[in-house]
């Protein structure tokens, strides 16, 4: 009975888990993706699951010249994503906490950087027993080498 | 059985109705729960390492006013040379920096052949339908559209990292960046010596010692895995070349201009061509053994 017990409930985590995974990627792939738009992405998938209250960062370098739009997106049942770009002195370059949670960025580099995005899922406003957790992506996407030249 | 079945369900049923007990406690007490479980989830902090993909290398260097050349790629028929995940994993990288350098010159035949051999190594190593037989023939029709090619690229790179990572083979994920980091830097090398030394080329080449950093600390993450092991020591010897190029830079600014935002600073780069030559012969020797 108990070893019955106990691959149940190996199964479940693991089911889950990759539930949690495949939906993430899906997630990245169809919806936020499609954020990225004009810019092509660069094809590197950063997305995780988080909780509410929890941060993540990514450490990327961006190229002088290049145009670059970032966008950050989080499941629909998560609170607002927060997302700021900072330099390696961890000095605040962007915030989209001031621009309404905007899921995207889009700037330009006079000379090549290695920058932070910080991403934190907000606490939600009404307390609940459970803590909300969900995907949230990162995606970067830049624009098409004509378009820059052209610009 | 049945007195184990008896005595399981006793506990299910001891369980459940603490948890109700749980469910019906103050509202205080709910404060305090949640207020201690954000807290320690505040905590967490995930690390992500973004490294350029083969697509923005490729990019950088055609804006960088280099020349298509086939003889700097890695050839097709080498592809039957590589049988270990090692070298399978690496030489995707390869293939895939090749791909995106075809096709963003392109060159439709050379890409529809790297994007094949792509899905050869991506298929041995066990990434199922990363790259399927529908991509390639939407590669086919959409040849002369770079936009649909370089997009329908971005699409194989994104399924081939997510299914590495979401399958708990994040170390091969790092391993494939890793081929195409050094294909990519072994490209631009090449294109350098053969155009008495673009200066912009050589700017971004020398502004690729701040994605080896993040690279190797992305492998260091898998340091302890028997294949990573091989490869880090790569990265170093490139590390103690790329450590002689000298830089400083000014603050960062934010400045918004005509609608459009720009991070402002003015940089100084000092890359002497002796460090360059050196560069370009350790990538060509590391490069070489990784085709070979």
């Amino acid at each position: 009975m108990k070893k019955i017990f106990l691959s149940l409930l190996a199964f479940n985590v693991v089911f889950f888990s990759y539930q949690s995974f495949s939906q993430c990627k899906n997630f990245a792939k169809k919806i936020c993706k499609l954020e990225l738009l004009p810019y092509v992405h660069d094809g590197i998938y950063n997305a995780t699951v988080l909780s509410e209250g929890e941060t993540a960062e990514l450490y990327k370098t961006f190229y002088a010249g290049q145009e670059y739009r970032i966008a950050v997106c989080g499941d629909e049942n998560l609170p607002p994503i927060q997302f700021q770009v900072l330099d390696t002195d961890r000095n605040v370059l962007y915030d989209n906490k001031k621009h309404n949670y905007a899921k995207t960025w889009d700037f330009k580099l006079q000379s090549s950087k290695q920058l932070i995005i910080s991403i934190q899922v907000q606490t939600a406003e009404e307390l609940t027993d459970q803590i909300l957790s969900g995907c949230v992506a990162v995606l970067v996407g830049f624009l098409n080498v004509e378009d820059t030249l052209q610009k | 059985m049945l007195r184990n079945l008896l005595n399981f369900s006793i506990l299910v049923f001891v369980v459940l109705i603490l948890y109700s007990c749980k469910g019906t406690s103050s509202d205080e007490n709910q404060l305090l729960d949640s207020t201690t479980i954000a807290d320690q989830v505040n905590k967490a902090k995930q690390i992500i390492y973004g490294i350029p993909s083969p697509v923005e290398t490729a990019m950088l260097m055609k804006r960088a006013g280099a020349k298509y050349s086939q003889e700097f790629l890695n050839p097709i028929e080498n592809l039957g040379n590589y049988s270990s995940t090692l070298s399978m994993a690496l030489n995707l990288g390869v293939y895939s920096a090749d791909l995106s350098f075809s096709s963003m010159f392109d060159q439709s035949q050379a890409s529809i052949k790297y994007l094949s051999a792509c899905k050869k190594l991506a298929d041995d190593l066990g990434i199922l339908n990363a790259i399927d037989k529908s991509l390639i023939t939407r590669m086919e029709n959409n040849i002369n559209n770079r936009d649909s090619v370089m997009e329908i690229i971005s699409e194989s790179f994104m399924n081939t990292n997510s299914f590495l990572k979401e399958n708990d083979r994040g170390e091969i994920a790092a391993i494939i960046l890793t081929g195409g980091w050094i294909e990519g830097l072994y490209i631009a090398c090449q294109i350098v010596k053969n155009t008495s030394y673009n200066q912009e080329l050589m700017e971004r080449i020398a502004d690729q010692r701040l994605s080896l950093n993040t690279l190797i600390s992305l492998l260091n993450d898998y340091k302890n895995d028997a294949n990573v092991k091989q490869v880090i020591p790569m990265l170093e010897k490139l590390k103690v070349i790329f450590d002689k190029i000298q830089s400083k830079s000014s603050k960062l600014e934010v400045v918004e201009k005509d609608g459009k935002t720009y991070i402002s600073s003015t940089s100084e780069i000092v890359f002497p061509k002796e460090v360059f030559d050196e560069l370009e012969k350790v990538t060509s020797e590391i490069r070489s053994n990784i085709i070979k």
